[in-house]
């Protein structure tokens, strides 16, 4: 449509990118991922002025509410998280497309309702019968609303207008059970209509060390993630793509087939190290002080089994089998109630074949890396060696730093925002797609098999940077672990 | 952190920022460009705020030109700078200097300025009131890559937006252009809706607010069609009313800050079209450093061309004293309808080009 629009010239960049006549659906919208970043990136969306006009969002949920309750619910949500400011006439410009819907996920009334919701829109508000869902709920409520939708007719697009589906992690458990759902979702949904959400991609900055580390501990998601572990909840999906674009190949272009292509051959071209005892580490964090609080230990969480094997610290070395990375260690770590919260992407180099110093004057010199820090403060450091002032010949470690300059103030755009405008827009770049879930679950089934028959995790005390095996596995190659 | 210095070079305020620098504890220097403030006494403190707000964004060095006025003959020829340096928490998430520049020097504040600038990042000149007529060739302005004006401010500044066309170099731009930004957003997403042939247009808003005079020329250029410049009483712009082959689509705002969007056959729409505060105008404008063609192609169309009955002829034949009295009455147009119904909308962007060369 735009091609034919006088009004966009491609040479003029200060006009953003506006979706289209569209309006999201939002499943288990009470929740608390509902509540702290969709409203809130719906809001600054509409802020910025990158929502259409007539924009529409509708809630679903089991809460008796009316319209009306459900706007105040958005309107607290929003004044609480949103990163701009409040202003009454872009509440004002929301508030006449929020509709809520109540019922449950198996109630066929409220679906039917809830398509008489979209047809209303459409007609109030001019949404062109388009429509993202949102599924924001517990992954064994996932069939069914996905059969709902597409029993009572809400996947269907009809006439140029579209429907889409937003999920979110965990896209399975293993190879298994993400290709079944995988073929679920296509049942109902054509492949390029469907978006899986990975918050890392949306971020502003995306060795070969990754680190992901949490310094909350489970909180009250014991029922999800007792079973589940670091492992498949943070290395399958964030890390394995952080990875991806790391080491990938240019790509021709950045269009979401040409970079999905570059992902795709770099996680299949991952290699399992052929000692898996030895070259992975599982952790499960002991009691401990984490930053001045007293934690307990996993096993006394509430909620969890005594005897649970389920790791709350995983760190594996995976190498690329291509001729780019031949020999490159990636050494991926992930873990809960470490010494902070921090995701990184290191890239350690080699040390240079000679050097002139003395071996007295580089006693204290580091490797040379550049750090992509993906959050908090998202920005980019280097790290080399200087000599230090004075008479004597002495090299160390300095490092360079650069923050995005977003990154000194709460209005840089969440990720949640640039996904959601993604989705509406119908841009794919930043979704992993089927083929890169499966992939990962292929790189990560093996491990976790392999975990499952032999040992039990380690046990590192809350606060520190994880188990001291995960030390000794880079030791042994004479290498450490980056204090991120 | 502060330092005041008092008859002063600009190597001894280059002294006074690295100590600063080190006094805070944070020697690295993390700006992405420099953005040289030419202004009075009068609104100096207005256009630092700005600035500081949109440094959040862009770290910047702020270097502050102040031009004082001299009352006598004596102080006139005395010549003397005296300059403000504030890093840390009292320069946005940058450095700032204040320069104060009295008698002769006043003359030669590119001097001054040059010494300060970052070393390869870009430099922004912006002048928030009394810009030069033409900015590229004003000492300040030829340092920067960017050069930015503010007709809103001006006396007469529909008069003035001929003067920037006719200097116009790459790199210039002007903040009432940054003004309708949103506007021309929204334009553009309404087009996006419904596949239409426009075929005439109105741009209502307050008097003397080149802002309007901007949009409707953007649209002149872009759409090919005639466009008409109507007054009320603001604020600001109020109404654009596109006339379609299928019905009137207008974008209507009243209080200055919600508008209603109607497209014939479409429910009306509520969207939020505030005015927008000068920091964020600059924040805007820091974004892209490189120059603006759709300004210059808006810019180049030309005020007198304006109300025109035909959007086409009359480029520079008509007088630019007519304009004004022209501007306001209906000038309704009755032929152009059909001509402009001859040239598909698709094939404006194309000609686009051409026009332009023969306009000049």
């Amino acid at each position: 449509m735009s091609s034919s629009n006088p009004l966009r010239d491609p040479a003029d960049r200060r006009l953003p990118r506006i979706a289209g006549p569209s309006g999201l659906v939002i499943f288990g919208v009470t929740g608390d991922l509902s509540r702290k970043k969709l409203m809130p990136a719906v809001y600054d969306l509409a802020n910025r002025g990158l929502l259409p006009p007539g924009f529409s969002l509708v809630g679903f949920a089991r809460r008796e509410w009316q319209n009306e309750d459900f706007a105040q619910e958005v309107h607290d949500a929003v004044k609480e998280h949103a990163r701009t400011p409040f202003r009454e006439e872009v509440w004002q410009q929301l508030i006449q497309g929020m509709r809520f819907v109540q019922g449950t996920f198996d109630d066929d009334d409220a679906f039917e309702r809830l398509r008489g919701t979209i047809e209303e829109l459409d007609k109030a508000q001019g949404t062109g019968g388009n429509f993202a869902f949102y599924l924001s709920v517990p992954p064994g409520a996932f069939p069914v609303v996905i059969q709902q939708l597409k029993k009572h007719g809400l996947a269907d697009q009809s006439s140029g207008s579209w429907r889409r589906a937003v999920i979110e992690k965990p896209f399975g458990h293993d190879l298994k059970s993400a290709e079944e759902l995988n073929a679920l979702v296509h049942e109902v949904f054509a492949p390029d209509q469907v978006f899986r959400i990975d918050h890392y991609l949306g971020k502003e900055t995306v060795q070969n060390m990754i680190t992901m580390a949490e310094d909350i501990g489970i909180g009250g998601r014991a029922g999800y993630y007792d079973g589940i572990g670091a492992a498949r909840d943070v290395i399958q999906n964030h890390l394995l793509q952080l990875m991806a674009l790391t080491a990938m190949e240019e790509p021709a272009s950045f269009d979401a087939d040409a970079l999905a292509a570059e992902k795709t051959k770099v996680l299949g071209a991952v290699k399992l190290p052929k000692d898996l005892g030895r070259d992975t580490v599982r952790g499960q964090y002991a009691a401990g002080w984490q930053g001045g609080e007293k934690a307990v230990g996993y096993l006394q969480e509430d909620g969890i089994n005594a005897k649970s094997k389920t790791d709350t610290y995983a760190a594996i070395k995976l190498e690329v089998d291509n001729r780019r990375w031949a020999g490159v260690p990636f050494y991926l770590r992930t873990g809960k109630r470490l010494g902070r919260r921090v995701t990184e992407i290191a890239v350690v180099f080699q040390r240079a074949p000679h050097s002139p110093f003395d071996t007295t004057a580089t006693e204290e010199l580091g490797s040379n890396a550049i750090v992509i820090r993906v959050q908090p403060d998202e920005g980019v450091t280097v790290r080399f060696g200087s000599k230090v002032p004075g008479t004597s010949m002495e090299i160390r470690d300095v490092s360079m730093d650069f923050a995005y300059g977003e990154s000194f103030t709460e209005s840089s755009p969440e990720a949640y925002e640039r996904l959601i405008l993604d989705v509406l827009l119908g841009d794919s770049n930043l979704f992993p797609r089927t083929e890169e879930v499966e992939l990962s679950w292929k790189i990560l089934d093996p491990i976790e098999q392999h975990w499952d028959k032999h040992g039990k995790p380690a046990q590192y005390q809350a606060g520190t940077w994880g188990p001291v095996e995960a030390d000794e596995m880079l030791a042994r190659e004479g290498r450490s672990w980056r204090r991120p | 952190m502060k330092i005041d210095l008092t008859d002063t070079t600009a190597s001894k305020i280059n002294k006074a920022m690295v100590k600063g620098r080190r006094a805070i504890g944070t020697p690295a220097v993390g700006m992405v460009l420099t953005l040289v403030i030419v202004t009075d006494e009068e609104n100096a403190y207005d256009a630092l705020k700005a600035a500081n707000d949109a440094s959040r964004e862009h770290p910047s060095r702020t270097l502050v030109v102040i031009r004082r006025v001299s009352r006598s003959p004596r102080d006139r020829t005395k010549s003397r700078l005296d300059a403000e340096v504030r890093v840390g928490a009292d320069a946005g998430t940058g450095e700032t200097v204040v320069l104060r520049l009295y008698g002769e020097v006043v003359g030669h504040a590119q001097s001054v300025v040059l010494p300060l600038l970052l070393p390869d990042a870009p430099v922004v000149v912006w002048w928030p009131v009394n810009a030069p007529l033409d900015p590229a060739q004003d000492p300040l302005g030829a340092l920067a890559q960017r050069r930015v004006t503010d007709t809103y401010a001006s006396e007469q500044p529909v008069r003035e937006l001929s003067a920037r066309a006719d200097a116009y170099t790459p790199g210039d731009t002007d903040l009432s252009w940054t003004r309708i930004t949103p506007w021309r957003s929204m334009l553009a997403a309404a087009l996006d809706q419904v596949t239409v042939e426009v075929k005439a247009v109105e741009v209502e808003g307050e008097e003397f607010n080149p802002s309007c005079e901007l949009l409707a020329m953007w649209l002149a250029d872009r759409l090919d069609v005639p466009v008409k410049r109507s007054l009320s009483s603001g604020p600001g712009l109020t109404a654009v009313r596109m006339d379609t082959n299928s019905g009137p689509i207008t974008l209507d705002r009243a209080d200055g800050s919600l508008a209603t969007l109607s497209i014939e056959g479409q429910p009306d729409r509520a969207v939020a079209l505030k005015r927008r505060e000068t920091a964020e105008l600059i924040a805007e404008e820091l974004r892209r450093l490189d120059p603006d063609d759709t300004y210059a192609s808006a810019l180049r169309f030309g005020v007198d061309r304006l109300n025109a009955p035909d959007g086409k002829s009359g480029a520079k034949g008509t007088a630019p004293g007519e304009a004004p009295a022209a501007k306001g009455e209906s000038v309704a147009a009755p032929a152009p309808v059909e001509a402009a119904a001859k040239a598909p909308a698709k094939e404006s962007a194309a000609q686009a080009p051409v026009k332009k060369a023969t306009a000049k």
